[in-house]
């Protein structure tokens, strides 16, 4: 049966009407100079943790791989920029683990790594291993290695791409659809051509006229599509839309089931810039040694997107930005609706990253927690269809059976349901600890 | 660098909270509350603030008494004493409605754990206590615009008092719909309750889904029955108890399927006592009766898990 394209997104359940605040959806991106050090972790994806390959003293050039690891779910790393490495130390990540990093004292020359050169590609085999050897993570945030995804021989026949960013503040892949449009395309039709992919969605939410209008013309001129099996479909703005299980739905009607994979209904969803990296790498063969991350929030003087590379500390970057406009009290890796909240500004930049936020008192404030009302917010606003109320509840009885049972493990935590919460309940809070209660339970049930 | 504050996600919220949902609970009866005083006079007025100041203080004395944190800011306890007080006939004695409010705010609330823990609707259940303490009081009905023609002190008989005795039914569709007629201070315009019930869902704070299905089933009902629907919708206390009593989000069910089980049951036991009990009216009884069943509703109503239900995971 030949697959259709929707004129219009399929219904989906919940979410929140989170305001924007998409200021730096204008401004062209700026390339950060060379920074003199970079603290490069060996921990930037989700999987086995990689092990460095240089040690103190190394000569390093740009590209150059300087950290992997033999599991198969994990991504090598490399050297964001040339010069010698001055430590492998241990640092905290912002989720609070510990990870050994590579520090490069650059020489400047941001001098690439000689033996670098496009990947030859004959295979599925070829593909995945390239796309291992390219260091591709998920770069919408989650940060799962790409070759995995990618590693789905003939069941796939939808490939989505993510250009939702539902997140209020963060630009950075509406930046990438404008500027490096023709690479996205240049993605799309290599992974559609090595999988066999039937139609290819490229999803954007309608607060982005500028990215559907300038995608959905290049995709319908482009030669190598004549049937047009590229297309734009436009979502509501409506937060969670990117995220995935959301998205395979507003894209196809498909729900994907419990503890299963996109790739089981038939989906592979790759985020914008995933795929524009993936064809510029097929193209150089230069593997992922920076990103372009949106700075923003109300203490952030001039707020853009910056093209950095990996490892660059935080503070370097607001320095660029031109400072703080007032002291930070909250800063956040990532958008405010999942971002991680960071302990100080100098943490390194990691591959996942599409924003770095930094807000005042006001923002920062939490308030505190009142009694649950049953108002129902938190069920309305699911999108996994759970309820987070009842979820707290079963947490702080640490039932693990009933947590269970109510789907706990099916949260994605996008905090539609705090969000919307009237009390100040600290629901995503107490449904991580839930999560961690039924992990802990582990074979029990 | 100072210190940052760390805590978990999201660090975005959407400013909704439970004074502002309470806030605009009592901006919406406020239509009705000037209704109670155009036709039950300053009485009227005097009976509410007895009723509302009755909750306030009981809420304060009793979380006090129980060293715990002072709930008064957050409003709810000012709902409860205006839904009591347009529960009650205006002739009341106001210590009766003292009495009220106490059960109200004590028993039915605080005793069981405060805002949100009650299982059932405190006014509605303070009103069905004082109706069987005090039965005489609380089923003697002044005339509407009684206290213009010194009428005041005489009584009259409520629409549906009158349709369950049989007797000459001479009430106008306009009459009811503008409430010029005996009973309750604030049950008996049903044009500013339905005001009220729009700005709520205007504002979010209500979806129509009780309000709607429990008048729907209302009307359903009556059209079977050979009843007047328009008659069974505008008298009594049903558009008070659809879109105030109904709607309290503690005593009713989470989930929207819930909600519409919640709401037929509703109608179905109002329409059962209006039709074959002994009582003309039977909006607070269906509805403290629908409250009970709640824990029963929601353990068939509530949403499964996205991926684990009948269809998911087909391409």
């Amino acid at each position: 049966m030949e697959l259709t394209f929707p004129k219009k997104p399929f219904r989906t359940h919940g979410g929140a009407r989170v305001p924007h605040h998409k200021n730096t959806s204008q401004i062209p991106t700026v390339v950060l100079p060379t920074p003199q050090q970079v603290v490069i972790p060996m921990q930037q994806h989700i999987g086995a943790f990689c092990k460095p390959l240089v040690k103190k003293g190394d000569h390093v050039y740009l590209g150059q791989k300087i950290g992997d690891a033999d599991a198969y779910v994990s991504a090598p790393i490399h050297a964001s920029v040339s010069g010698t490495v001055s430590a492998v130390q241990q640092i905290m990540l912002p989720g609070g683990q510990m990870s050994d990093a590579v520090v490069i004292d650059s020489d400047g020359l941001m001098e690439a790594d000689p033996s670098i050169q496009p990947p030859i590609v004959n295979s599925l085999e070829d593909f995945t291993a390239a796309v291992r050897a390219s260091g591709l993570v998920g770069l919408g945030g989650a940060g799962f290695p790409a070759h995995v995804k990618l590693n789905a021989p003939g069941k796939i026949d939808t490939l989505i791409i993510n250009a939702a960013e539902c997140e209020p503040y963060v630009t950075a892949d509406h930046r990438e659809a404008l500027e490096n449009s023709g690479s996205v395309l240049d993605g799309v039709y290599a992974v559609k051509k090595i999988l066999g992919v039937e139609r290819v969605i490229i999803a954007v939410e309608n607060n982005k006229p500028d990215v559907i209008g300038i995608l959905s013309k290049i995709a319908y001129d482009d030669m190598r599509d004549p049937e047009n099996h590229v297309r734009v479909l436009t979502l509501k703005s409506r937060y969670p839309q990117g995220a995935e299980k959301v998205l395979v739905q507003a894209c196809t009607g498909r729900r994907v089931p419990t503890g299963k994979l996109p790739a089981d209904v038939g989906c592979l969803v790759m985020n914008i810039t995933s795929i524009a990296f993936l064809a510029d790498y097929l193209r150089t063969g230069m593997p992922l040694v920076r990103k372009r991350v949106t700075f923003d929030g109300s203490a952030i003087k001039d707020p853009k997107n910056v093209l950095v590379p990996i490892g660059t500390r935080i503070s370097e970057v607001v320095e660029f930005c031109g400072g703080y406009a007032q002291p930070p009290k909250k800063m956040l890796m990532g958008g405010p609706m999942m971002g991680i909240a960071m302990t100080d500004d100098s943490l390194p930049i990691l591959k996942q990253n599409n924003a770095i936020l930094a807000f005042g008192e006001k923002e920062a404030r939490l308030q505190e927690p009142s009694a649950c009302i049953r108002c129902g917010r938190c069920v309305q606003s699911c999108p996994m269809l759970l309820v987070p109320t009842l979820l707290e509840q079963y947490t702080e009885k640490k039932d693990v059976e009933e947590l269970q049972k109510r789907g706990i493990m099916t949260c994605m935590e996008c905090g539609s349901c705090a969000f919307n919460c009237p009390a100040n309940r600290r629901l995503v809070q107490s449904i991580r600890l839930g999560k961690s209660y039924v992990k802990k339970a582990g074979g029990k049930r | 660098m100072e210190k940052l504050i760390v805590s978990s996600s999201p660090h975005l919220r959407s400013g909704a909270s439970t004074q502002r949902i309470m806030l605009d609970v009592i901006i919406a009866l406020c239509p009705a509350l000037i209704a109670s005083f155009v036709f039950f006079g300053p009485r009227a007025l005097i009976l509410v603030a007895v009723t509302v100041l009755s909750c306030v203080l009981s809420e304060y004395i009793s979380r006090k008494v129980m060293k715990r944190d002072n709930t008064v800011p957050d409003l709810s306890c000012i709902v409860t004493g205006l839904l009591l007080a347009f529960n009650l006939p205006v002739s009341l004695n106001p210590l009766m409605a003292v009495f009220g409010g106490v059960v109200a705010i004590v028993v039915v609330k605080q005793m069981f754990g405060g805002i949100g823990q009650n299982f059932v609707n405190p006014a509605l259940t303070a009103r069905i206590i004082l109706m069987n303490s005090f039965p005489a009081d609380m089923s003697s009905w002044t005339p509407a615009f009684g206290w213009l023609n010194g009428t005041d002190a005489t009584t009259t008989a409520t629409p549906l008092a009158v349709l369950k005795q049989g007797g000459e039914f001479n009430f106008s569709y306009l009459d009811l719909f503008l409430g010029s007629t005996g009973g309750c201070l604030g049950e008996t315009c049903a044009r500013a309750l339905i005001l009220g019930g729009v700005y709520l869902m205007v504002r979010r704070v209500i979806s129509p889904v009780i309000p709607v299905t429990y008048l729907a089933t209302v009307t359903v009902i009556s059209l079977i029955a050979g009843r007047d629907p328009l008659v069974d919708l505008l008298t009594g206390g049903l558009m008070i108890g659809a879109f105030f009593m109904a709607t309290d989000y503690t005593t009713s069910p989470i989930s929207r399927n819930g909600r519409i089980i919640y709401a037929i049951g509703c109608g179905l036991f109002t329409m059962l006592i209006r039709m074959f009990a002994s009582l003309p009216e039977g909006v607070s009884y269906s509805i403290v009766l629908m409250n009970i069943l709640v824990p029963l509703i929601e353990r068939v109503s509530l949403p499964k898990p996205f991926g684990s239900r009948k269809g998911d995971g087909v391409k």
